[in-house]
């Protein structure tokens, strides 16, 4: 037991260690970036007063609203749980075929299938208030599904890495999509640039308090269910034994490629789910985003950072997914009010991501954790 | 037992390790360990596996540093921060798992890492090789490539590494295992003959009969301590005791046994390799309920691929499997495990056993998704850890508590949760490879009396054995095998040298006959 809380302690310290130097060197980053500041460490010497002030002053002023932006308000909040839904729903996907030791780098293409059926049932098939929402979120996670289940299928049958076939299937859903909205089943009557018809307000997320909505109570149920799956079911069992040691499960009976393709499909119905998360989740003007290409935006690729930091286990994975969203909700907040480029945030995500996964690294710079001995484990497989 | 400390002169001369204490963490892995190593002297080292054996010769080699202690050779303190230092210091290791190129040629492998000169000077090379061979009676090509080498050449080629640096101490860390008990009666002639030219080596072991055959000085370690030398007439028994720190029943109790029907049937069988090489040749053999048929062999000659075949683990080219009756050839382990197998790989970290499970999951990974450890869709968490309590207590798992992950369990507890997971069901047939690889004294006893247990319980067993002595105490009926065919079907009492002579593909009749012109040599010469 004691075991246990001293390794917990210790992933949460590198964790926090992480960020804070993660945190520095986008603050670097920050003053050279900002010429007038940056001017200022001419006279360092002369008065370093002037230097330092500034410096602290930009600093200050940019994290602030950083923070502020994602926690310090109801309506902050609400717009950090907005941007975290997708976020940890397809973290959920990346980590589930981690815990199986497969790479789902395909999270993109499954989140695009699955924004691509949720909004086509949204707009396409008009049906009473809550069936419509049902059936928009199980067309998303089916569509997710057949994605996955597809990557799963070939590894099991023919042996094909899942990293370059999920890549590859991101650049077919990316196509797919692109072609998709020009033609007469996705393309908004009227239109000639790539857009479809709204989605029918009968099959949104409910807003329940500005930008939050109903979505993200879906994303906390998924992150229950995935850990329910892992740690309480069959499958599960399945899933561990053979991301762990596939011989040995080979051995006792288990069906190797059987699991992998189950795998595949459910971390495919989760992507899908962050997918329909941008099709049906109310933007900032209540209504959900027409499908265009963009839609989904980088969500397939920010979740592999997000499950990294999550450890793979669903609870990381909602933590991260919030961690994430808040940096995101707050960054719009960080440009408006500090003049920082929305990017910094990206960098500073980046920097995290970094840092966590050098935990050698991070233990190097913090000489306090580098007495402990062990290993970090990100995928979880052999957590 | 202990010997009395030598006079002033012998002891400046050789390698003494004094006081050496090396720890993991909290884990001591050796305290306070002294070690004299004398020119010209075999001195065994016992013990159980993580006795420390091999962290004591690691940290002699310069793998580890010691935290406490000091390596003195010919009087004067030493450190090696790495095996090159300890090498120039004349220390050399011929490990278990060996340490060669195997698609380099021997001269290759004899200058790795001290290549000559800019331009390697492969005539260099090979001459000396070739004066190595001759001055120390180790033949070899040097231009064979080490891949197409049988095991007790490509030992050879270790052995000659170490020598090809000057070394004065030899290691020998466990150099048996993979060898046939001529090959290993031939590697006793080289120790004995390497240490008559003077040179010091200690012999890392855990087999009690090589230790009593050849060895000059005896010491026993047990959980990180010196606990004792003994002198080289000690009976098995004895340093069995020493080792395990209680009295250990080294013979098997086995009643005759008393065969009922026939339970396994197998046909022609052919199985082919991943490579497709065919590695089962049209073997047919059965096994009757009560009885214990152990496949003697040295490793590699098929007996790994006939016990995965029985498993459903690996395709069956042609021939028929059944057991009880029922047709299970080219079923899937589920399949077979579901008509009444037990199995236990060869290799239990590779097929057996998932370290970073818990013990209690590792005991029902076979049945975990069947009541009671399973209803519906989920788990039945409790009865899978009352289970794992229940085998613990029966099976004698040392371990504080069954939710602990199974890779903080030692060799020969992993060995017995994998037993015990097997044998907590009926079981119709057994099959067990190497059951007791890497297993310590104190376990192997438990585990084959289980087995003999098992057998008079009217199960089929088959034994996929490598080590004589296991064979010896265990088998009704020995099948030997060789490239993948059945050289014979002998009795158990069949002499070693005649079991030997059959593993290394020699027909039984042949066998008996040159067994028997030697004795009558031998009885001449007298």
């Amino acid at each position: 037991m004691r075991e246990w809380a001293r390794t917990r302690w210790r992933d949460w310290t590198i964790t926090l260690a992480a960020f804070v130097l993660a945190l520095l060197v986008g603050a670097i980053l920050m003053i050279v970036a900002d010429p007038v500041v940056a001017g200022n460490f001419a006279y360092l010497f002369t008065a370093p007063g002037l230097a330092l002030g500034g410096a602290w002053v930009k600093v200050s002023t940019a994290y602030s609203a950083l923070l502020v932006g994602a926690v310090g308000s109801p309506t902050a909040l609400a717009a950090t749980s907005a941007a975290a839904a997708p976020l940890i729903c397809a973290g959920l996907a990346v980590g589930l075929a981690f815990r199986a030791g497969l790479f789902n780098i395909g999270a993109q293409g499954q989140a695009i299938l699955g924004s691509m059926a949720a909004a086509w049932v949204g707009f396409a098939l008009p049906m009473p208030p809550v069936i419509h929402l049902i059936v928009a979120v199980l067309g998303g996670l089916m569509a997710g599904a057949v994605w996955g289940g597809i990557v799963g299928w070939l590894k099991a049958k023919t042996g094909a890495h899942e990293v370059i076939v999920t890549i590859m299937m991101n650049y077919i859903a990316g196509g797919l999509l692109a072609w998709a909205l020009t033609t007469s089943v996705f393309q908004r009557p009227g239109r000639s640039d790539p857009i479809s018809p709204e989605v029918a307000g009968s099959a949104a997320f409910p807003q329940l308090y500005e930008q939050l909505h109903l979505g993200f109570f879906v994303a906390i149920l998924a992150a229950v269910a995935v850990a329910w799956l892992l740690d309480r079911s069959v499958i599960g069992f399945s899933i561990r034994a053979v991301g762990a040691n596939p011989h040995a499960a080979g051995t006792a009976g288990m069906n190797v490629g059987r699991t992998t393709i189950i795998t595949m499909a459910i971390a495919g119905a989760l992507a899908g789910l962050a997918g329909v998360q941008a099709a049906l989740g109310p933007s900032v003007n209540g209504v959900p985003t027409p499908l265009s290409e963009g839609l989904v935006g980088t969500v397939g690729f920010d979740a592999i950072t997000v499950a990294l930091l999550g450890r793979s286990k669903p609870l990381g994975i909602v933590l991260a997914g919030l961690l994430f969203g808040g940096l995101s909700a707050g960054g719009l907040a960080m440009q408006s009010v500090a003049q920082t480029p929305l990017t910094l945030t990206l960098v500073l995500q980046a920097l995290v991501v970094l840092f966590v996964a050098a935990p050698q690294l991070v233990a190097t710079m913090v000489p306090f954790l580098k007495a402990r001995k062990g290993r970090v484990s990100l995928t979880g497989a052999d957590a | 037992m202990i010997r009395p400390v030598s006079n002033q002169a012998e002891q400046a001369d050789g390698l003494q390790l004094k006081g050496i204490t090396k720890k993991f963490g909290s884990f001591v892995a050796n305290d306070a360990v002294d070690l004299d190593i004398r020119p010209g002297e075999i001195h065994c080292l016992l013990g159980e596996n993580g006795a420390g054996k091999s962290t004591l010769m690691n940290v002699l080699y310069g793998l580890y540093q010691p935290d406490g202690g000091e390596i003195v050779i010919d009087g004067r303190p030493q450190s090696f921060a790495d095996p090159k230092a300890a090498m120039a210091a004349g220390i050399g290791m011929v490990h278990q798992h060996f340490m060669l190129v195997e698609v380099f040629t021997v001269a290759e492998n004899l200058i790795l890492g001290r290549e000559p000169g800019l331009v390697v000077d492969m005539k260099a090379a090979k001459a000396t090789v070739q004066e190595l061979s001759a001055r120390y009676n180790l033949p070899v090509d040097a231009d064979a490539l080490v891949e197409e080498l049988p095991v007790g050449v490509q030992q050879r080629v270790e052995i000659l590494k170490a020598l090809a640096n000057d070394a004065k101490f030899l290691i020998f860390d466990e150099p048996t295992a993979v060898l046939t008990p001529q090959e290993i009666d031939d590697l006793m002639v080289v120790m004995q003959r390497l240490r008559d030219e003077g040179k010091g080596i200690v012999f890392i072991t855990h087999k009690l009969r090589e230790v009593r055959a050849i060895a000059d000085r005896i010491t026993v370690l047990r959980r990180g301590k010196i606990v004792g030398s003994a002198k080289p007439g000690t009976s098995e028994t004895e340093l069995a005791q020493l080792m395990v720190g209680r009295a250990v029943d080294l013979s098997v109790n086995k009643q005759h046994a008393d065969p009922g029907a026939v339970r396994l049937a197998v046909n022609g069988l052919t199985v082919a390799n991943s490579a497709g090489a065919v590695v089962v040749d049209d073997i047919t053999f059965d096994v009757a309920g009560g009885e214990i048929l152990c496949i003697a062999g040295v490793q590699g000659n098929g007996q790994s691929e006939l016990a995965d075949a029985l498993l459903g683990n690996l395709p069956v080219l042609s021939g028929r499997i059944s057991l009880d009756g029922r047709d299970l050839t080219g079923a899937t382990p589920k399949a077979t495990i579901a008509a009444g197998l037990g199995f236990v790989p060869e290799d239990r970290q590779h097929d057996g056993f998932i370290g970073s499970f818990s013990i209690a999951e590792n005991l029902v990974l076979n049945r975990f998704d069947a009541p009671p450890f399973a209803s519906g869709l989920s788990l039945n968490l409790k009865a899978i850890n009352d289970n794992a309590n229940r085998l613990r207590d029966e099976f004698d798992i040392r371990t504080p508590d069954v939710q602990n992950v199974g890779s903080s369990l030692s060799g020969g507890n992993a060995q017995k949760v994998v037993l015990a997971r097997e044998l907590s069901r009926e079981l119709a047939l057994l099959v067990a490879s190497q059951p007791t690889r890497g297993v310590d004294v104190g376990a192997i006893e438990f585990l084959h009396k289980r087995i003999v247990e098992e057998r008079d319980k009217g199960t089929a067993v088959v034994l996929v054995s490598t080590e004589l002595e296991e064979v010896e105490a265990l088998a009704d009926r020995v099948l030997v095998m060789y490239r993948g065919h059945i050289v014979g079907i002998v009795g158990p009492d069949t002499p070693r040298d005649v079991l030997g002579m059959m593993m290394a593909g020699v027909s039984h009749e042949e066998a008996v006959a040159v067994a028997e012109a030697d004795a009558s040599t031998a009885e001449g010469v007298e």
